[in-house]
């Protein structure tokens, strides 16, 4: 497949990722990479830890350092947004978010990484103190917030972003409530069993942390004063952040031609349309290991997505191979390194293979259906790991049991 | 080529040890060890895809 250009619109990690990968493909064409923030591509899990704790700089956040940028020559235009795409006449219209100025560009090849944007709590908007966590800018505006030493944050929703924040917030002796309307946290991704190990977790290093409950409305004058939660109490609070979950940027897609639902549909192989693949948060495609349609939020399937729907726009459509990874992630929360791998279901058969719960050092196996689908690892990334690459082997869940790790 | 580890960065989360296990490996003590500090150029790409995937971006290659 001979293509005179790539245009890679987001550039965050899966866009980034997918330039580099063209180039290691030997592809000598034009790249032009857009992405809607200012800043170079930065890397975002420091942003809820090691940066928002003031530990790290911006410099420590790049994800290609500038000779490497430069070695990839890029067309890259930062700070400008992807308006709207039209599939048959591969129209991508552009606006630049500084001089509000408008352009449009005839693509060849299209690759779609525009990841996702938080969830927000309707009627805190305009609120001051009130913040979600996704881009660098915030990580910046809730690091300023709690420098000024807040006298109460409140977290709202215990999901792995709002879980990393409370951590941070706790490590910096800032008092921190977290609410979560699920009996656990976590406790439909990991059962009620494992998120009460992280709520254990969250609770001995002093987070007031309250389940079962949502949130009614957040309330204030100009600055955010209090949250007041549908089981009739209500808590002081001087900074929120809400982190919720993520909706996938697709709107400047409708009307395209393209497929959406959740995310951009594409193929087994991370082809949308021809010539257009999708990668990261955005991407929505069937995992056939897995048998499930998938749409993944982690680091790692950016990295891996990114590399596979860049080198899908270069190959014939009967070379193309399905993108069947395992998913993995990690949460870094205090001293505990959460990981998992693989799918795990709240159906699944569950086996400690090692550690244990109490001592919050393990590695929790799952089965479905008499194969190995997922581990839950605390602090035990080597078994994860070796789990993980036993899942890409197909092992069965009694083999997986007895394998010495 | 000669592969560096900043062991500072490095958080032992094993992606290296999934892409090439001949390489790195992670212990039962959690800590990651280099077995090949000096791979072959046959060893480039997976080598390359151990610095891309790393999550702490601890991982470099000299020459």
């Amino acid at each position: 497949m001979t293509r005179r250009s790539i245009t890679i619109v987001g550039a965050s990690l899966a866009g980034i990722r997918a330039a580099e990968s063209l180039r290691r493909q030997d592809f000598d064409g034009a790249i032009t990479l857009i992405g809607d923030e200012l800043h170079a591509p930065y890397d975002r899990p420091p942003l809820s830890k090691q940066f928002l704790a003031g530990d790290w700089e911006t410099d420590r956040l790049t994800l290609t350092q500038p000779d490497k940028l430069d070695d990839l020559d890029l067309d890259l235009r930062l700070g400008v947004r992807a308006a709207s795409f039209d599939l048959d006449s591969r129209r991508l219209g552009l606006a630049d978010l500084e001089d509000q100025s408008s352009e449009e560009l005839v693509v060849d090849g299209l690759l779609i990484a525009t990841g996702a944007r938080c969830r927000t709590l309707g009627g805190a908007e305009g609120l001051d103190g009130v913040f979600v966590l996704r881009s660098l800018d915030d990580s910046l505006a809730i690091r300023a917030a709690f420098d000024a030493g807040p006298a109460r944050v409140v977290i709202v929703g215990a999901g792995f972003i709002g879980a990393e924040v409370a951590a941070t917030a706790r490590t910096q002796g800032l008092d921190v409530t977290m609410i979560e309307s699920l009996p656990q946290p976590l406790s439909r991704v990991l059962g009620d069993e494992m998120g009460g190990v992280c709520a254990d977790l969250h609770r001995e290093h002093g987070v007031d942390l309250r389940t079962g409950v949502g949130v009614e409305a957040i309330e204030g004058d100009g600055h955010v004063e209090r949250v007041r939660l549908n089981d009739g109490s209500m808590i002081e609070a001087d900074v929120v952040v809400v982190g919720i979950g993520v909706i996938p940027n697709t709107e400047w897609l409708e009307g395209s031609g393209l497929t959406i639902d959740n995310g951009v549909v594409c193929d087994a192989t991370c082809l949308a349309a021809p010539g257009v693949t999708a990668a990261g948060d955005v991407a929505c495609w069937p995992n056939r290991r897995f048998g499930e349609v998938m749409r993944v939020e982690h680091w790692d399937n950016a990295v891996a997505q990114g590399a596979h729907a860049a080198r899908r726009l270069l190959v014939e459509d009967d070379e193309a191979e399905p993108f069947i990874p395992v998913p993995w992630f990690w949460s870094d929360q205090y001293d505990r390194k959460i990981q998992m791998a693989g799918r795990i279901g709240l159906d699944d058969e569950m086996h400690i293979a090692t550690g244990s719960l109490a001592e919050r050092r393990f590695a929790a196996i799952y089965g479905r259906a008499g194969r190995l689908v997922g581990v839950l690892g605390f602090n035990r990334p080597r078994h994860v790991m070796r789990y993980r690459m036993l899942i890409e082997e197909g092992v069965s869940f009694e083999d997986a049991i007895a394998a010495e790790i | 080529m000669k592969i560096v580890v900043d062991f500072d960065l490095c958080e032992s989360n094993a992606i290296c040890m999934q892409i090439a296990p001949d390489i790195f490996e992670v212990r039962d003590d959690d800590f990651l060890y280099v077995l090949n500090e000096e791979p072959g150029e046959e060893d480039r790409a997976r080598v390359d895809e151990c610095v891309q995937r790393c999550p702490k971006q601890a991982i470099s290659v000299q020459g």
